[in-house]
């Protein structure tokens, strides 16, 4: 499944996700629930920001998952798997666990999938079967 | 004199009790951020505390530019 794909899914499972980005480690956008390509690097970035922010708020060498933020009109969730990323915004007081759950399903799912490697068959020779 | 002190109990129990509703429904939220670690810790900061107003500031800066 590609990343515009489900992000769609995403979007019509949960009524409570408002906009949702899909982001490498570089802050490169694989995908966007906004139209707007500028919004959507601009969310992009600020999560990348508060993920980085998050990662210095413990010494030790133990990497951030996820983070959630409530603010008074809405709340900001970050999840990150490996060097992807997803981050996505809510209507105020979500259900946490579920918009957690649909977003690490989404980020799951986004994955671009590997080329098929081909078979590779040797045609035996006069030699090899003699 | 004993229906007299059970009515007032009556009434002051409603009085907390709507006090409790009023300010869960009504109350002002204290924007927080919690983060979760590999290792399956998580730590949460309400506003005001120290390690809370960068993390906030980036998430408003999120919530603005989806908006």
């Amino acid at each position: 499944m590609d990343a515009a794909q489900a992000l769609a899914d995403l979007t019509e499972i949960s009524s409570q996700i408002e906009a949702a980005v899909l982001f490498d480690a570089g802050g490169a956008v694989e995908g966007s629930t906004l139209a707007d390509e500028a919004k959507a690097q601009r969310l992009a970035d600020a999560a990348a920001h508060l993920l980085e922010r998050a990662d210095s708020v413990r010494s030790e060498d133990v990497a951030v998952t996820q983070v959630e933020a409530s603010l008074a009109d809405g709340c900001v969730f970050v999840v990150r798997d490996g060097d992807r990323r997803i981050a996505a915004t809510t209507v105020a007081n979500p259900t946490v666990g579920l918009v957690f759950y649909d977003l690490k399903s989404c980020l799951r799912d986004s994955v671009p999938e590997k080329p098929k490697r081909r078979r590779t068959t040797t045609k035996k020779t006069d030699d090899d079967e003699a | 004199m004993k229906r007299r002190l059970l009515a007032l109990l009556g009434f002051a129990t409603g009085v907390l009790a709507g006090s409790v509703v009023l300010r869960r429904r009504f109350g002002k939220r204290r924007d927080r951020v919690e983060v979760y670690f590999d290792d399956g810790a998580m730590v949460s900061y309400a506003d005001g505390a120290p390690e809370a107003s960068p993390l906030l500031d980036a998430a408003r800066d999120a919530l603005d530019a989806a908006r």
